[in-house]
C-alpha cells in the first residue's frame, strides 16, 4: 500500500530520484516545490502569488519589494535543472488583477524569458481569473494530461488525478519539538502542491479546508526542508 | 507619553510643563521603553524649553550616565551632567546565605534540599518573601513547600503568567497580613511597598549585585532598621555567586548595565508619532534627537535612512513611493499623507512586543473530539511551552498539576491532573545572566583559598579537591580542561561570563573545531562553565598543538565565524521581527483583525528571507543585528573576555573528570549543535517510511 517506490537507498527516498505513483504518473515531488513528471517533460508550480509584497505596499504595509525577484529566481533555478518542454502554473501566478502592471522592468523581462522558454500554460486561479496579457503562454481554466488533470482549485470529495494548488498546505510534526514546513500532500490518487511564491504562508494539513479531500490512511505530506523532501504518514501530523 | 505627545494639541498641552520625575530611573534606561522614553523627552524639551528632569533611583552604577541622560547633550561638546543628590543609605542589610544540614547539590535549580529548612524560617516570622528567577521554579517551590507544610501556614503564589485577578487578590490578602509567605518572580520586584515583610528569601543565584540589592529592599522600607534577607544557592557554583553578591552588597557595589546606544526601530516609531504631532523640519528634528542622551551618537546618513524607512520603507527598489506615509513637500516640511496612519501609529505605540501568549482555561478531559470548554481562566502561557506538548501532558501551572487536554484558538484547555508528579520539566532556565561584576567576584574567590572560611564546608572540600587533581585558574586566566569519559572526549572552559555570552562561544566554538577535524557532537553552556563533547581526542590535539587553544580561541572568531553562524541562526530572525513591529514595518495591532502571535510569524520569517538576500544593508537588519549582539549574544562581553585571556590561556589535560566539571557533566543530556536539531524532527517522523519503503 505504499505509494512509494523505493530507491536505492535512504537518500533516494528523501532526496532526489524517488518517483511517486500519483494514479499511475510516475512524478517527483521537487525540493524547490514544483512537481515534475519526467516522463511527460512537464513541470508544474502553484501559488506564485507574484507582487504580493507590493499589494501590502498600497496599504502602507512596507515589506521588502523584492518578493517577485525572489520567486522567479527560484523558479528559474528548478526550471534550469529540470528543463521541461512544458510548464503549467496552477493558478494565483498574480497576486491581483494590478499584479502584472506593478512588476518591475527587469522582473517582467525575466518572467517574459521564463514563459519564452518552454510550451507554457497559465491555469486561471481565483486571485487571478484573467489571463495576463503580452507575456505569452496558454489561458485555460484546467487541463488533462494522461491520467492526471490540473486545476487551480480543488474539487470537493474525492477527485482521482486532481493536481491543484490553492490550499498552500503544510504539515507539522515532531514528538519533543515541532516543526512546520511546506509540503505537498498526496495519498498516490489525487495530489496538491504547497504555494511557491516567497511570501505565501502554508496552512495546515489538518485544517478543516483539507477535509474530505484523501483517504487519510494513504495520505502522505512531502515536507520540505533545507533543500530536501520528508515524506510523513498522516498520524505523524499534529494540529497547530 | 508618546500617545500623548502625536497628538495635535501636543503643544499646548505640554507648554506649561515644569518639571518631569522618573522614579527607578536605572530600570527604565536600558531598554527599548527607555529609548523611546529618551526621545519623548527630546520632544518635551522642544516644546518647554524649561522643564526640569529629575531622576531617582537607589542602584546605580554609574551615576554619570544617568546624570547625562536626563539633560540635553550638545554636539561636539563635553557631556552635560544633571546635578547630583546623594541622600545616605539605610541600615546596612543583614544578608545570610542559607546554611542546611544536607549537602549543597552538585547541579540543578530546584534547591530542593532547602524547603524544609525555609519553612521553618517562614514560621519563625511575622511575613516571608521568596524571590526566584523564573515562573517555572516558583511553580516547583510553591507545590513543594505546600508538600511539606504540615502547619498549613498561609503561602501564596504570584508571578506575571497568572491571571490579573488572581494577582490582585493575593496582593490585598499580603497587604491585610492574611499571608505568612508569598513566592514571586520579579512581577513583584518594583514599586509597591508591602510593609510588613520581616525576611526575604532568595532561591537560585541572585545574577547580578543591583538586582540583590533591589529585592532585599523589598523588606523592611524603614531606613533605620536593618533589612533581613536569606540567599538560597541551588547548587555549588550558586554558592560561590551568592557569596559574591553577599560581599558586592555590604561594600555597596552596583552593577547595572551600561547605557546603550539607542534602537533604530524605536526611532522609526518616534518619526512616525512626531509627524502624526504635524508637519517637521527634518534639520531641526534631527538636532532634536541627537540632543538625547542614547542618539548622541547618531549620524545624519543613519538619521535620514529612517526617515526614509518610515516614508516608503527604505528600499533601494523604489516600489512604494506613490503609497508614502510621510512626504517632504514644497515648504520644506515632512507631513502625514492620509489620517489612517495616524490611526495605526495609536494602535502599534510601545516597544513591548510579547511572545505570544496562550489563556490557560480549566476545562474537562478530552472525550473523541477534543477538550470539553468553559471552565475558569488560569493566567497565561508562552506559546512555545504549548507547542512541544501533547494531550494528556501533565505539567505545573498555578500552583496545580495540570493535564493538557488540546488547544482551542488562543486557548490552551487543561483539566486537574491526578498525579502530582508534573512529565513535563518546566524549567527553562533564568532570564538574567550573572552579571559582570558578580563574575569577577566569583573568579577572585576561586583564585584565593584564603577566601574559602566563609563557604560551607563541602564547597570548601570540593575546590580543596579541584586544587589537587587538576587546577584553579587566576582571575585573569581561562583555565580549560580535557578528559576522556565514555567513549567521549570531552573539553570544558570556565569563562563565568554569563549564559549568553557562553551560548554564543559554544556556537563558534563548534564550528571552529569541526573545521580543526576534531569532531564536535554538542555542547551545553551555564552561567559558569561551557562543556563541549567530541569524537576527536581534543586533549592530544591541544598538546600536540593541532591546533593551539590560543589559535582555537582567537578573538578572529568574533569575525567570518560569528558571520556565518548568524546567517543560519533562528536569532536573528526573532530579533528582527521585534524589530519590524516596533518600527511599523508590520503591525502589531490592525484595525478589525487582530493578527495571532502565529501569522505574523510566519510572515516575518518570509520578509527577513527576502530581505537579506535582496538588500542585505537594510536598515531594519542592522537594527535586528544591533539587538542581538548586545541582548542574546552578548558579543561585547565575550570579545572583552577574549581578549582578556588572551595568552592566560592554561590547558589542563586529565584522564578523567574534575571535580570542578562534575556539575556540567550533571547537565549534560539533550543538547545538540545548533541547527541540526530540525532536520532531526523530520528525519525520526520520516524514519517510519523508509522502513516501510525499504521492507
Amino acid at each position: 500500500m505504499t505509494a512509494l517506490r523505493a530507491g536505492q537507498g535512504d537518500d533516494d527516498v528523501l532526496t532526489t530520484g524517488g518517483l511517486v505513483n500519483l494514479n499511475g504518473a510516475a512524478v517527483r515531488f521537487d525540493a524547490s516545490g514544483v512537481l515534475h513528471w519526467p516522463e511527460e517533460r512537464l513541470l508544474v508550480v502553484a501559488d506564485l502569488h507574484l507582487e504580493k509584497g507590493s499589494s501590502h505596499g498600497a496599504r502602507g504595509r512596507f515589506v521588502p519589494p523584492y518578493d517577485t525577484r525572489a520567486t522567479l529566481r527560484a523558479l528559474t533555478e528548478a526550471i534550469g535543472r529540470l528543463r521541461p518542454e512544458r510548464v503549467i502554473a496552477l493558478g494565483d501566478s498574480f497576486h491581483d488583477g494590478g499584479a502584472e502592471g506593478r512588476l518591475a522592468p527587469a522582473d517582467l523581462e525575466n518572467l517574459a524569458a521564463l514563459v519564452g522558454s518552454a510550451d507554457w500554460t497559465w491555469v486561471a486561479g481565483n486571485h487571478d481569473p484573467l489571463p495576463p496579457a503580452g507575456l505569452g503562454g496558454t489561458p485555460v481554466a484546467e487541463m488533462a494530461v494522461g491520467p492526471l488533470v490540473f486545476r487551480h482549485e480543488p474539487r470537493a470529495g474525492r477527485a482521482v488525478g486532481e493536481v491543484a494548488g490553492h490550499l498552500h498546505p503544510a504539515a507539522k510534526v515532531g514528538r519533543t519539538r515541532s516543526v512546520r514546513r511546506r509540503a505537498f500532500v498526496s495519498d498516490g490518487s489525487r495530489c496538491l502542491l504547497p504555494a511557491f511564491g516567497a511570501y505565501t504562508g502554508g496552512l495546515n494539513v489538518m485544517d478543516a479546508a483539507f477535509k474530505g479531500l484523501f483517504e487519510r490512511s494513504r495520505l502522505i505530506a512531502w515536507m520540505l526542508s533545507d533543500g530536501r523532501v520528508y515524506p510523513v504518514r498522516s498520524a505523524e501530523f499534529l494540529p497547530d | 507619553m508618546a500617545l500623548l505627545l502625536a497628538g495635535r494639541d501636543a503643544e499646548t498641552f505640554f507648554e506649561d510643563l515644569k518639571t518631569v520625575i522618573l522614579d527607578e530611573l536605572h530600570a527604565l534606561v536600558t531598554s527599548k521603553r527607555g529609548d523611546l522614553l529618551a526621545l519623548g523627552l527630546s520632544r518635551l524639551r522642544a516644546i518647554a524649553p524649561a522643564i526640569r528632569t529629575v531622576g531617582l533611583s537607589a542602584t546605580v552604577a554609574e551615576p554619570d550616565e544617568l546624570r547625562a541622560w536626563l539633560v540635553p547633550q550638545a554636539p561636539d561638546e563635553p557631556l552635560a551632567l544633571s546635578e547630583i543628590v546623594t541622600v545616605k543609605g539605610g541600615a546596612r542589610p543583614d544578608i545570610r546565605i542559607f546554611e542546611a544540614d544536607e549537602t549543597i547539590p552538585w547541579a540543578g535549580h530546584s534547591a530542593r534540599y532547602a524547603y524544609q529548612g525555609l519553612l521553618e524560617e517562614i514560621d519563625r516570622r511575622r511575613m516571608t518573601l521568596i524571590f526566584v528567577n523564573t515562573r517555572s521554579q516558583a511553580e516547583m517551590i510553591f507545590s513543594e513547600l505546600w508538600r511539606l507544610n504540615d502547619a498549613n501556614l498561609p503561602i501564596a503564589l504570584h508571578h506575571g503568567s497568572l491571571d490579573v485577578g488572581q494577582r490582585r487578590k493575593v496582593e490585598a490578602a499580603m497587604a491585610d497580613g492574611r499571608l505568612r509567605a508569598v513566592v514571586a518572580t520579579s512581577t513583584l520586584d518594583l514599586g509597591i511597598d508591602w510593609g510588613d515583610i520581616d525576611l526575604v528569601i532568595h532561591v537560585g543565584a541572585p545574577k547580578g549585585a543591583s538586582r540583590l540589592a533591589q529585592r532585599v529592599g523589598r523588606a523592611n522600607h524603614r531606613m533605620d532598621e536593618p533589612s533581613t534577607a536569606l540567599l538560597v544557592p541551588a547548587n555549588r557554583f550558586e554558592v560561590l555567586e551568592c557569596q559574591a553578591a553577599l560581599d558586592a552588597n555590604y561594600i555597596g557595589a552596583q552593577d547595572t548595565p551600561p547605557i546603550r546606544d539607542g534602537a533604530l526601530d524605536v526611532l522609526a516609531q518616534h518619526v512616525l508619532g512626531r509627524a502624526v504631532a504635524g508637519p517637521f523640519r527634518a534639520d531641526e528634528f534631527y538636532a532634536e534627537v541627537v540632543s538625547a542622551y542614547s542618539y548622541r551618537h547618531l549620524d545624519r546618513e543613519r538619521f535620514d535612512r529612517v526617515i526614509d524607512l518610515v516614508a516608503t520603507g527604505g528600499y533601494a527598489l523604489r516600489a512604494y513611493e506613490r503609497y508614502a506615509k510621510i512626504k517632504l513637500t514644497a515648504d520644506g516640511t515632512w507631513r502625514l499623507t492620509h489620517p489612517r496612519f495616524a490611526q495605526a501609529y495609536r494602535l502599534n505605540v510601545g516597544t513591548i512586543i510579547e511572545s505570544p501568549m496562550l489563556k490557560v482555561r480549566l476545562g474537562g478531559k478530552a472525550r473523541g473530539r477534543g477538550p470539553v470548554m468553559g471552565g475558569r481562566l488560569l493566567g497565561e502561557v508562552e506559546e512555545y511551552f504549548c507547542e512541544q506538548m501533547k494531550v494528556g501532558d501533565t505539567f505545573l501551572f498555578a500552583g496545580e498539576v495540570l493535564r493538557f487536554e488540546g488547544m482551542r484558538e488562543t486557548e490552551v484547555i487543561v483539566s486537574r491532573a491526578r498525579s502530582s508528579d508534573p512529565r513535563i520539566p518546566v524549567y527553562a532556565g533564568g532570564k538574567f545572566p550573572l552579571s559582570t561584576f558578580l563574575a569577577a567576584g566569583v573568579r577572585q574567590m576561586l583564585s584565593d583559598p584564603s577566601s574559602w572560611g566563609k563557604l560551607p564546608a563541602p564547597v570548601r572540600d570540593w575546590l580543596a579537591l579541584q586544587q589537587d587533581h587538576s587546577l584553579l585558574p587566576k582571575p585573569d586566566e581561562l583555565l580549560v580542561e580535557t578528559f576522556p569519559h565514555r567513549g567521549r572526549f570531552f573539553l570544558v572552559l570556565y569563562p563565568f561570563e554569563g549564559r549568553l555570552a557562553h551560548q554564543t562561544l559554544g556556537m563558534l566554538l563548534t564550528r571552529r573545531l569541526e573545521r580543526f577535524g576534531l569532531k564536535p557532537l554538542g555542547f551545553i553552556a551555564t552561567d559558569y562553565v561551557i562543556g563541549v563533547w567530541c569524537a576527536a581526542d581534543v586533549g592530544s590535539a591541544f598538546t600536540l598543538g593541532e591546533p593551539t587553544l590560543s589559535r582555537l580561541l582567537e578573538p578572529d572568531m568574533l569575525g567570518d565565524d560569528l558571520e556565518a553562524w548568524m546567517a543560519e541562526s533562528y536569532l536573528l530572525k526573532r530579533m528582527f521581527k521585534a524589530c519590524a513591529m516596533i518600527a511599523g514595518l508590520v503591525e502589531k495591532n490592525a484595525i478589525g483583525a487582530q493578527k495571532t502571535g502565529r501569522q505574523v510569524t510566519v510572515s516575518t520569517d518570509l520578509i527577513y528571507d527576502v530581505l537579506r538576500e535582496h538588500q542585505p544593508d537594510h536598515i531594519l537588519l542592522e537594527a535586528a543585528w544591533a539587538d542581538a549582539s548586545s541582548g542574546l549574544l552578548d558579543l561585547r562581553r565575550l570579545s572583552d573576555m577574549l581578549s582578556r585571556i588572551s595568552g592566560r590561556i592554561v590547558h589542563k589535560r586529565l584522564d578523567r573528570i574534575s571535580p570542578l566539571a562534575v556539575p556540567i557533566m550533571l547537565e549534560i543530556g539533550g543538547e545538540r549543535v545548533a541547527g541540526e536539531a530540525d532536520e532531526d524532527v523530520l528525519r525520526q517522523a520520516a524514519d517510519e517510511i523508509i522502513r516501510e519503503a525499504m521492507a
